[in-house]
């Protein structure tokens, strides 16, 4: 590990080129947390530079701190050799570093070209700014094929083609070495592509591009080099060519990890969940969920894929009966369970209905209780927390660690505040106050959003356990690999409709993709073959 | 992101209110001097004027006993996450009901009346909050904007009622008839002296022990109870609430009406207890001050009933300093309550950052030399 170091340090050194980033022991710390501990990372100039870890490694902080939002507590960075004081994203800016964040940072309601100059409009009056930066504007664009309107409004654009805004915003802004945070996390495989197309043409262009994700598939597709971070270090730099995704996700984890699950086949048995025309709206009225029909039977995971945002939310809400429906049916073993209609989330719980939401800070857990507490939410109700009127907070305990063992979450203390712990084990937890509740019916969203690799093998085969235990399970998330491998039946949603479904035994990320994109399940298949 | 150790609660309850205390009195101390008097003969006169004799005591607590109740009505909604402040108004609703209760159903036996009184107090205080809370569950008004608007309605309310209904024939004051002696409730030194012991006059009544009653059920209601366990719930986290099947407009409602019940115990202070009948803006401000007994009380009975003395020391402390030392008027007592309220509730977080930081960084120091 440290050889490799050495080695890359060496090419640095002995080569003509000075790396356009160098970063030189960078520590820092957040009270009890060290987030970077003496981190060295030397980017080469024109080439695509990945930084991959789990969640809390160190990649958003130590990027925070070369953009500036952080002063590291020590160490120094580099850009084109030079020693700079960074304090702020102006000085990042005029060394030539941007960044394009995880969440855009752009006015809805301004065209393209205003939100480009925001910040430099150069002069109070607006005219002649914007004149100005239309041609710039338009050199950009022709020169990276970034294939945007600039006088298109932003909030009407797809959420791929904001991004290419924010990566303008940057350029026009004379980046020459771009940072990106989790691109991809909004994105269908296909804009993706585009996505990694665009950093390639900027590679060739002379630019520096530093790709932060999570994702090893991405860092495989489109890195030149890759820095491996593990609990706030640099644990390894390795060339892409030379390296696997098993090597990355061992030194990722800091053990072997299997990438695989194994699952046998299912034995799907009668029709728990029966669904039809079911539509609903938000609260400003906008039918998210337009006419979705289907079924989940006992014994069988049912995926949904589809991009963030495409309705699978409202879908999952309207089922656990957080949200109302507006028309259509949704049966449970063939009695009338539609939400709204006197069935809430308490009455769907005591039919057997158990929801892991996909949002676990905002509705899954109480992070200002104590995990006792946050473990019977929902359940409060149970006559085996109860002792007269009052809660019966030791049985409340005891079932807690009940729990936390055979979840395996950490630290097995039920009197921790729920805030304490970290993603996976916050998850494991609400895993294990649904699935241990025996339910006939688990609705279950991103179950694995935010978490370790090592909590999601276990989180996939407790999900997969409930399947084999006759249960009907129904599955949402934007991953595609947890879909693939996962999901006995895959259902694409698309704008609010389900507009196809897809055995997970022929099913593949581009046919996927391509009906998540919107395209008729036969032509993305037609399309598929050709290929 | 910034990780820090959880603090103990002896600090968070203990130490950081009373750091918040001590600055408050020596700003007060350095006010005094400006006006030109000794800061330490002021905090003697204070502490004698509230503790040093026996009837002090009964005075000093008389007062404790309207922030207990006003406290509790505070916490118990801001629990549900909503900022009550229309405690003055609900407890002068409840006054309503107490003195309606009293002369209209005075053929009641005493130990019934107890319970007609407190019942009286009550429901109108409850139904008082009641509109508000059903604006923010139902229509989402903000439950801020209404209580403050319900305190003005309240008060007006209750002016036309006392001159143009409530007011014997012939008399010339706002205030309603007595209530009947049998409807009263006792003094403590008179059930004191009904067991022999002997204690200066004072108005302390038996609404003292209902309100350590009330902080009791308070607690177990808050922490031991599935309604308890909703309201927090709601409060903490909405939408995790509606995940649960616990509906917020529900508990809203629920956490408003016991708070706008417990504001109206003060009703049974005042009217039941010491007045013996309805006066004009007989809440005089218990209702805000009840704010931040509960912000300083940490929203926690035990916590309540800390603060709720030291701010009936500091009332009946201060009418003390105001009679002893004439250059100190009233105001300068209420300057000295400001400052108090101002450091130890509105500016509660003042120190927490600083004071955590600090902690953080010794228990770090303590584990490194432990595992050392």
């Amino acid at each position: 590990m440290s050889d490799t170091m050495h080695q890359m340090h060496g090419t640095g050194e002995t080569g003509a080129v000075q790396p356009a980033i160098e970063l030189r022991g960078i520590d820092k710390r957040f009270g009890a947390v060290h987030a970077n501990k003496e981190i060295d990372l030397k980017v080469d100039k024109g080439t695509i530079h990945g930084i991959v870890g789990e969640n809390g490694a160190g990649k958003s902080t130590l990027m925070s701190i070369l953009y500036g939002f952080y002063q590291a507590d020590a160490g120094t960075i580099h850009v084109d050799g030079k020693l700079c004081d960074i304090r702020g994203s102006e000085d990042a800016i005029a060394v030539g570093i941007g960044m394009v964040h995880q969440h855009f940072m752009l006015v809805e309601t301004f065209p393209v070209l205003e939100n480009v100059i925001l910040g430099v409009e150069g002069g109070a009056v607006l005219r002649d700014g914007v004149d100005r930066a239309r041609e710039e504007l338009q050199r950009l664009e022709r020169e990276y094929s970034l294939d945007i309107d600039p006088d298109a409004i932003v909030g009407d654009l797809s959420v791929g083609l904001q991004q290419r805004v924010e990566i303008l915003k940057a350029l026009f802004r004379g980046a020459e070495i771009l940072i990106l945070d989790e691109p991809t996390g909004v994105l269908t495989p296909q804009e993706a592509d585009h996505l990694f197309r665009i950093l390639e043409t900027l590679k060739e262009q002379g630019k520096t591009v530093v790709l932060i994700t999570h994702k090893l598939r991405e860092i495989m597709a489109a890195t030149d080099n890759v820095s491996v971070m593990r609990q706030g270090a640099m644990v390894a730099h390795r060339k892409t060519a030379e390296t696997s995704p098993e090597e990355l996700s061992e030194l990722m984890v800091g053990r072997k990890v299997l990438l695989r699950l194994e699952k046998g086949d299912a034995n799907p048995a009668d029709t728990v969940l029966k669904v039809e025309n079911l539509c609903v709206d938000n609260a400003q009225g906008v039918r998210k969920v337009k006419n979705a029909s289907f079924n989940v039977r006992a014994g069988e995971i049912v995926g949904i894929a589809g991009v963030s945002g495409n309705g699978q939310s409202e879908l999952l809400e309207a089922l656990g009966g957080i949200r109302s429906v507006s028309e259509g049916v949704v049966e449970l073993n063939g009695q009338d369970v539609t939400p709204g209609k006197g069935v809430d989330a308490a009455e769907l719980r005591r039919r057997g209905v158990a929801h892991v939401p996909e949002d676990r800070h905002r509705m899954a857990m109480v992070t200002a209780f104590s995990a006792k507490e946050a473990a019977i939410l929902g359940y409060e109700d149970d006559p085996a927390y109860q002792k007269g009127v009052f809660l019966d907070w030791q049985a409340i305990s005891n079932a807690t660690a009940n729990m936390m063992s055979e979840f395996d979450v950490r630290p097995a203390n039920p009197d921790l505040k729920a805030a304490n712990f970290s993603g996976g084990n916050q998850q494991k937890l609400v895993l294990a106050r649904e699935i241990m509740r025996n339910p006939e019916l688990l609705l279950v969203g991103q179950p694995t959003r935010g978490v370790d690799i090592g909590a999601i093998e276990f989180i996939h085969k407790r999900i997969v356990a409930m399947r084999d235990a006759g249960k009907a399970v129904l599955l949402v998330s934007v991953e595609l690999d947890e879909i693939m491998s996962l999901a006995d039946r895959i259902l694409v949603m698309c704008d609010g409709a389900i507009i196809g479904e897809v055995a997970a035994s022929e099913a593949n990320e581009r046919v996927l993709g391509l009906m998540m994109a919107g395209v008729d399940p036969n032509e993305a298949k037609a399309v598929e073959g050709q290929s | 992101m910034s990780t820090t150790v959880q603090l103990p609660r002896w600090i968070d309850v203990g130490a950081l209110p009373l750091m918040n205390l001590l600055l408050a009195l020596l700003i007060s101390g350095l006010v005094v001097l400006a006006i030109g008097e000794n800061p330490v003969q002021v905090v003697e006169i204070l502490l004698y004027g509230a503790f040093g004799y026996e009837e002090a005591w009964g005075y000093t607590l008389y007062y404790t006993t309207n922030f207990i109740f006003t406290g509790l009505a505070f916490a118990v909604a801001f629990h549900c996450g909503l900022f009550n402040i229309g405690a003055e108004g609900q407890a002068y609703v409840g006054g309503l009901g107490v003195t309606l209760a009293a002369l209209y159903l005075d053929f009641l036996p005493f130990p019934v009346m107890l319970v007609v009184g407190m019942l009286g107090a009550m429901i109108f205080g409850a139904a008082w909050a009641y509109i508000p809370a059903y604006l923010q569950a139902r229509r989402g008004s903000h439950i801020v904007i209404t209580t403050i608007m319900f305190n003005f309605i309240a008060s007006s309310l209750m002016v036309y009622l006392l001159v143009n209904v409530l007011r014997p024939e012939g008399s010339m004051t706002p205030e309603s008839e007595q209530i009947a002696e049998n409807l009263r409730l006792p003094f403590i030194h008179d059930i004191a002296a009904a067991f022999g012991i002997e204690m200066a006059s004072s108005p302390l009544n038996l609404s003292f022990v209902y309100a350590l009653v009330a902080s009791v059920m308070v607690w177990l209601f808050i922490w031991h109870t599935r309604w308890g366990y909703a309201i927090r719930t709601v409060g903490a986290n909405a939408v995790a609430a509606t995940y649960a099947g616990i509906e917020p407009g529900k508990f809203i409602i629920i956490a408003m009406m016991i708070s706008g019940a417990l504001s109206s115990f003060m009703a049974l202070n005042e009217v039941m207890g010491v007045q013996h009948r309805l006066l004009i803006d007989f809440t005089a401000g218990y209702g805000f001050v009840g704010i931040a007994v509960a912000l300083m009380g940490r929203n926690h009975p035990f916590g309540i009933f800390l603060a709720a003395l030291l701010f009936g020391m500091l009332y009946q402390g201060g009418a003390e300093l105001s009679f002893e030392i004439p250059t100190i008027s009233n105001d300068m007592v209420v300057v000295i309550q400001g400052l108090v309220i101002l450091f130890t509730g509105a500016m509660e977080h003042m120190f927490r950052p600083r004071v955590t930081k600090m902690y953080t960084a010794w228990r770090l120091r303590r584990d490194a030399q432990e595992a050392a």
